[in-house]
C-alpha cells in the first residue's frame, strides 16, 4: 500500500468502475456524464479517505496474513463508506438508501481489487521471486578475477602484507557473489563490499583509479539488494578507467532524502571505436530488475552522459530492518565511513 | 637475434602484472638465459622502446588503452627486425578461440613458469607473426598507421588524417603537417575505419572531421563539379559524379558547414 504505483493503479482501477457503473445506469450517452459526476462525487472522498487510513495502516497491515488484511480491509471500507456517506450528506442531497447502495459498490470494489492483489501475489510468489533472483545472481567479469590474482601474485614476494590482505578482500568479495542473494542487506554493508572491491582495482590499476566518496548522508542502515552497487562500480572502472592511461575518477555519491536512499555513480565518458564493448547492459539490467523484484515500481535505475561523464542514478526506499518485514536481525549501524581500511 | 640471451620487452597497462612476468621471467632465466630489456604500458610505449632497444621476444598484454596487443604486434612487423610476438591475457577461453585456429601463441594470466619456458624456449624457432594472421584475429580498428621512414617506424593517430588518397602502389596519408605513404589498399582501408572517412572519389577517402564545406567549381569547358573543402589544409579534393550525394548528406547533418 506504501508503493505509489500500487496506490495509482487503485485509483485509476476504481474510477474505472465508477465509469463502468456510471455508463451502465445512465439511459442514454446524453445522460451519462450526469450520472458519472454524481458517483464521482461520491466516491472519490470515500476512495481517498479509504486509502489514506489504509495506508496510515500499512506497516500493520504488512505483518498480517493476507486473509487478515482482507478481512481489515473490508472493515476500513464500511466504516469509511458510513463516515464518508454522513460527510456528505450535509453537503448534498443523497437519497435515504445511498448508504447501503455505495457501500454495496465500494465492497464490490474493495474485493475485486483484494482477488487483483491476490493474484497478483501469486504471480510474484516468493518462490517465483527467488528463483528469479537467482538466476540474476551478479556475475563478476572474469579477467577481473585473474587479473587480480596476478596482481597479488606479483606482491607476494616483495610486500607479502598486502598480499594477505588484497586476498582477504577477494574472498570476501567473493563470498558475497557466490551467497544466494536474496535478502535485502544494510547499505553499510554493501558499501564496504564496494570498498574491498576498489581496493583490489586500484591494486591493478595504480594512480589511474581516483576515487570520491561522498558518504556524509548515506543512511546506513537502509535495506537495499545485495551486489546493487558492485556491479555499477565494475562498469565504471571497465568502461571508465580501463580503457585510458590517463588518472579518472569514479565518483560514490550516497544520501537519503524524502524517504528515498539516491546513490549516484559517476566515472570518466570515453568515445573509445566500440573497442570495449557489451557486457555493462547485462550487469545494468540485472540491477535494474533485481531492482523492481524487490521494491517494485519505488526504485529506478538510470544512467544518462552529462559533459565528459557517465552517471548512474538509482533510487530506491529507505526502509530499515525496524519498519519492513523482518526478514533478517537488523544490522549494526554502520557510520558513514567506517570499514575503510584504506 | 643475439647468440648468448634472449631479449625480452614486457608490456602490460597494469604494473603489478609487468612486475609478475619480471619475477617469472627472472625464475626462467636459470634455465635460459634471457635478458629484460625494458616494460611498457601500451602498444605505443612498446613501439616507443623497441626504437630505442632491440628485442627477441615482445610478451604483451591483448586488453590496453591507447594501443592494444593486436595492434601493436601489427606495427612491429615495420620494424627492420621483427621481434617475436607473444601475446598475454586474463580473458576467458571463447575470446582465444581465433588464436587457437592460427596458431598463435599466447599464455593466460596467472602465468606459470613451466608454461613460460616452454613458450620461451620455441621463440628462436620462430618466425614473427604475419599480417595475413594478425588480420584473422577479431580486433577493432587500428588506432595508428604505421610507415616506415628510413628505418624508423612512425606512428600516425588515425584521427590525425585527413584524407587517404589513392595513388598507383601506395596511399597517401594527408595529416595537417605533412604527407605519408602507406602500402596497404583504400578499400581495406575504408573497410577498417568506417564511418570515419567518406569516400568522395574513386581514390580518395576524406574524414568526416576535416571536411570543411564544399564548393561548386566550373571547369574551363563548362562542366561543374564539387570540391570538398578542408579544415586546417588549404586544399580542395574533387567530388566525382557518382558521390555527389554526399555534398548534400553531409551540408545537411551540419547546417553550420558552409555549402556553396
Amino acid at each position: 500500500m506504501r508503493n505509489l504505483g500500487t496506490l495509482a493503479r487503485i485509483l485509476i482501477g476504481a474510477n474505472l468502475l465508477v465509469a463502468i457503473a456510471a455508463a451502465l445506469r445512465a439511459p442514454t450517452w446524453d445522460a451519462l456524464p450526469d450520472a458519472w459526476l454524481d458517483y464521482v462525487a461520491v466516491a472519490e472522498p470515500y476512495l481517498l479517505l479509504e486509502l489514506a487510513v489504509l495506508n496510515a495502516l500499512g506497516p500493520w497491515l504488512r505483518r498480517l496474513a493476507f486473509w487478515q488484511g482482507s478481512i481489515v480491509v473490508v472493515a476500513v471500507t464500511i466504516a469509511a463508506g458510513v463516515l464518508a456517506d454522513m460527510l456528505l450528506r450535509r453537503l448534498l442531497p443523497l437519497p435515504a438508501n445511498s448508504l447501503v447502495r455505495y457501500l454495496l459498490g465500494a465492497l464490490l470494489v474493495a474485493g475485486a481489487l483484494l482477488f487483483y492483489l491476490y493474484l497478483r501475489a501469486k504471480a510474484l510468489s516468493p518462490a517465483l521471486i527467488e528463483a528469479r533472483l537467482q538466476a540474476l545472481q551478479a556475475r563478476i567479469r572474469p579477467h577481473f578475477l585473474f587479473n587480480s590474482i596476478t596482481a597479488v601474485l606479483s606482491l607476494v614476494r616483495s610486500e607479502p602484507k598486502r598480499a594477505e590482505e588484497a586476498l582477504e578482500d577477494l574472498a570476501d568479495l567473493f563470498r558475497v557473489l557466490m551467497n544466494d542473494n536474496r535478502d535485502l542487506v544494510p547499505l553499510g554493508d554493501e558499501v564496504n563490499l564496494c570498498r574491498q572491491y576498489l581496493a583490489l582495482e586500484t591494486l591493478r590499476l595504480g594512480d589511474r583509479l581516483q576515487l570520491e566518496w561522498h558518504l556524509n548522508s548515506m543512511p546506513a542502515d537502509a535495506l537495499v539488494p545485495p551486489l546493487v552497487l558492485q556491479p555499477l562500480l565494475e562498469n565504471a572502472v571497465y568502461h571508465g578507467i580501463e580503457p585510458s592511461s590517463d588518472t579518472g575518477v569514479v565518483s560514490i555519491n550516497i544520501f537519503a532524502k524524502d524517504g528515498l536512499v539516491h546513490a549516484i555513480l559517476r566515472n570518466p565518458y570515453r568515445v573509445d571505436g566500440g573497442r570495449h564493448h557489451a557486457g555493462n547492459k547485462m550487469a545494468f539490467a540485472n540491477v535494474r530488475e533485481r531492482l523492481a523484484l524487490h521494491f517494485d515500481a519505488e526504485a529506478s535505475l538510470k544512467s544518462r552522459v552529462t559533459e565528459n561523464a557517465y552517471e548512474v542514478h538509482i533510487s530506491m526506499p529507505y526502509r530499515t530492518a525496524r519498519n519492513s518485514v523482518p526478514a533478517r536481525p537488523p544490522a549494526a549501524p554502520v557510520s558513514a565511513d567506517a570499514g575503510g581500511r584504506r | 637475434m643475439s647468440d648468448e640471451k634472449l631479449r625480452v620487452l614486457i608490456v602490460d597497462d597494469e604494473a603489478p602484472a609487468r612486475r609478475r612476468l619480471y619475477q617469472l621471467l627472472e625464475d626462467c632465466a636459470d634455465a635460459l638465459p634471457l635478458s629484460i630489456v625494458g616494460e611498457a604500458g601500451n602498444g605505443r610505449e612498446a613501439m616507443d622502446l623497441l626504437h630505442a632497444v632491440a628485442a627477441d621476444l615482445v610478451l604483451t598484454d591483448i586488453h590496453m588503452p591507447d594501443m592494444d596487443g593486436l595492434e601493436l604486434a601489427r606495427h612491429v612487423l615495420k620494424l627492420p627486425h621483427p621481434p617475436v610476438v607473444i601475446f598475454t591475457t586474463a580473458y576467458q577461453q571463447h575470446a582465444l578461440d581465433a588464436f587457437e585456429v592460427n596458431a598463435i601463441d599466447y599464455l593466460v594470466k596467472p602465468v606459470r613458469v613451466p608454461r613460460l619456458l616452454t613458450a620461451l624456449q620455441k621463440v628462436p624457432k620462430l618466425k614473427p607473426l604475419q599480417e595475413i594472421t594478425l588480420a584473422k584475429l577479431p580486433s577493432g580498428a587500428r588506432r595508428f598507421l604505421s610507415i616506415t621512414e628510413r628505418s624508423r617506424v612512425m606512428l600516425v593517430p588515425i584521427e590525425d588524417i585527413a584524407y587517404l588518397k589513392a595513388e598507383l602502389k601506395y596511399v597517401t596519408i594527408r595529416t595537417v603537417q605533412r604527407e605519408y605513404l602507406l602500402e596497404e589498399s583504400l578499400t581495406k582501408l575504408e573497410e577498417e575505419f568506417g564511418s570515419r572517412f567518406v569516400r568522395v572519389h574513386r581514390n580518395c577517402l576524406v574524414a568526416r572531421d576535416f571536411i570543411k564545406g564544399f564548393e561548386r567549381r566550373v571547369g574551363d569547358e563548362g562542366d561543374a563539379h564539387w570540391e570538398v573543402l578542408l579544415r586546417d589544409i588549404p586544399e580542395s579534393l574533387p567530388v566525382s559524379r557518382r558521390q555527389q550525394s554526399i555534398v548534400r548528406e553531409i551540408g545537411r547533418l551540419a547546417p553550420e558547414m558552409r555549402v556553396e
